[in-house]
């Protein structure tokens, strides 16, 4: 018997390529501030406080403690924190609603890439003895999968010019984008690789960036918003951590995790993917059966800004205020963490009648 | 355990028992808003805290309030003399240490804060350092000083008699 759990609340900062005047938590209070305003709750009314962060983006240890402190944790809350995307901090809160013993919570991540190597940087979450002391970058390895994917005839680079050329088009109406212009596909197929077959375009931005959400079960939930976005479904999947036992031209964590959270169970008004690197569309669209989808990533997607442990919770976060609006009934979100799709977290959204 | 066969150029060789991997990552740190305010004022030899808008003064505030989680802005000088609060007394070397064993880290709460600092006692044997202690800051050359608790050198006993030290939690009424 799964709980009825929403999302209530969203709230994001502009994201920037590098916030260099503000350390973590005097970035991140305004957007706990102003989730907290938007469900019209103050942290005392809140069961559960779930984050996501990585001490590797700021290079200290235990770096998430002092970011709590923009919470207000004190007295005590409950609180957790997970060293992933903020996704995985959401669904770690869904569970601990699922318990039935508290009906809120807030979720929350933060993510300054700019501070270090950021694709050096990612290079520390592979196989540390077979694969990390080779350093190779996050770039390099989105490569190699665009590669894999040339090379099984599943996609061209035209195909991936038409990815980047539409997400920094639609990044052009999101105020949060940090990457937004309009230049026609064909024209991006004109520049030169930077890791081949890999075009600058078909690379995520490097973005300092926060996203909070709030979740409240059953009629809390309608207590809070009129039109909560209930989440329907929910699923995370993960593969081999070995590059080379896994086909990089497909997600199957993905399409299970799809199935799991039901996605096909009906119509789909809007998608967020969570796909760093243009190839990485095409791919998660195969995997969720939303290959000819019209309306794909309206945010511009981690294309238009990639703050590393946000980007996940910002696609939930999109399609939920979409819902929230009433401009969508029914969307889909996703989210990744890894090297080239690794691991992968679905979740339906969907809105009252 | 099945026996693994290995290819007959591996036969009699000795076996890999442990790998070296060195890593480093350099980054570029921001020190935020109120740190940097904070940091300036160490810089001037002047420590200074931040009031909450709960009433506690932050010393150095890292630009949050924990009670609250607002923003700390109102600037409070506090004073350069203090109470140990805790302490410890570091017997073991350990790689990039800079300091001769024993040598004691202690917590100390400034005149004036609520929240103490961690630094160095010396000039005071490790057997006599206890809580309660009166200690002042002794501050490196004025031509060096610099954006960096470093501009302090260490706290030294003032000899002032010990005050009682309220201990954490004690009082607490949630």
């Amino acid at each position: 018997m799964v709980r009825d759990v929403a999302i209530v609340a969203v709230a994001q900062m502009p994201n920037v390529r590098a916030e260099t005047s503000l350390n973590e938590v005097e970035m991140l209070m305004p957007v706990l501030q102003e989730v907290r305003a938007k469900a019209g709750l103050t942290q005392d009314q809140i069961g559960f406080t779930c984050s996501g962060s990585t001490d590797y983006l700021s290079g200290q240890a235990f770096s998430f403690v002092s970011t709590l402190d923009g919470v207000g944790p004190w007295p005590p809350i409950q609180e957790s924190h997970v060293e992933m995307d903020g996704a995985w901090a959401l669904y770690e809160a869904w569970v601990k609603l699922q318990l039935g013993e508290l009906d809120t919570a807030l979720v929350y991540c933060y993510g300054k890439s700019a501070p270090g190597p950021i694709h050096e940087v990612l290079s520390r979450q592979l196989d540390p003895y077979h694969v990390a002391p080779l350093w190779p970058d996050a770039i390099s390895l989105a490569a190699l999968q665009a590669r894999a994917l040339l090379d099984a005839g599943k996609a061209t680079e035209a195909d991936f010019a038409e990815v980047a050329a539409r997400s920094r088009r639609n990044a052009l109406d999101n105020p949060n984008a940090q990457l937004a212009w309009d230049r026609p596909a064909a024209e991006l197929l004109a520049d030169d690789p930077i890791v081949d077959p890999l075009r600058l375009h078909d690379c995520p931005p490097i973005t300092d960036g926060a996203c909070a959400v709030i979740l409240a079960a059953g009629a809390r939930a309608r207590e809070l918003h009129e039109r909560p976005a209930w989440i329907r479904g929910i699923d995370h999947r993960i593969e081999p951590m070995a590059l080379g036992l896994r086909d990089l031209t497909t997600s199957v964590s993905t399409e299970l995790a799809a199935a799991k959270a039901g996605v096909s169970d009906g119509a789909v008004d809007v998608v967020e993917l969570h796909a760093p690197f243009s190839p990485q569309e095409l791919i998660l669209r195969r995997a969720l059966g939303v290959d000819d989808h019209p309306d794909v990533n309206p945010s511009g997607g981690a294309l238009a800004a990639n703050p590393v442990m946000v980007a996940g919770l910002t696609r939930i976060g999109e399609v939920a205020q979409r819902v929230l609006d009433g401009t969508a009934h029914r969307g889909v979100a996703h989210a990744t963490s890894g090297p080239c799709l690794q691991q992968n977290l679905v979740c339906v959204l969907e809105g009252d009648r | 355990m099945t026996e693994i066969e290995l290819p007959p150029a591996l036969v009699g060789k000795e076996l890999v028992r442990s790998v070296r991997t060195p890593a480093r990552l350099e980054y570029t740190y921001t020190a935020g808003a109120a740190t940097t305010r904070f940091l300036t004022g160490i810089a001037q030899g002047r420590i200074l805290g931040e009031r909450a808008p709960g009433g506690k003064v932050y010393v150095p505030s890292r630009g949050a309030d924990p009670q609250l989680g607002l923003p700390t802005s109102e600037q409070v000088e506090v004073s350069h003399t203090g109470t140990l609060t805790s302490f410890c007394v570091v017997n073991v070397a350990f790689y990039g240490q800079g300091m001769e064993i024993p040598y004691t880290s202690g917590l100390i709460l400034l005149d004036g804060s609520d929240l103490p600092i961690m630094h160095l006692i010396q000039e005071c044997p490790v057997e006599d350092v206890r809580i309660g202690m009166r200690v002042e800051a002794v501050w490196v050359d004025e031509s060096e000083y610099g954006p960096t608790l470093e501009s302090i050198r260490y706290f030294r006993p003032n000899g002032e008699p010990d005050r009682t030290v309220v201990q954490p939690g004690a009082g607490v009424t949630w």
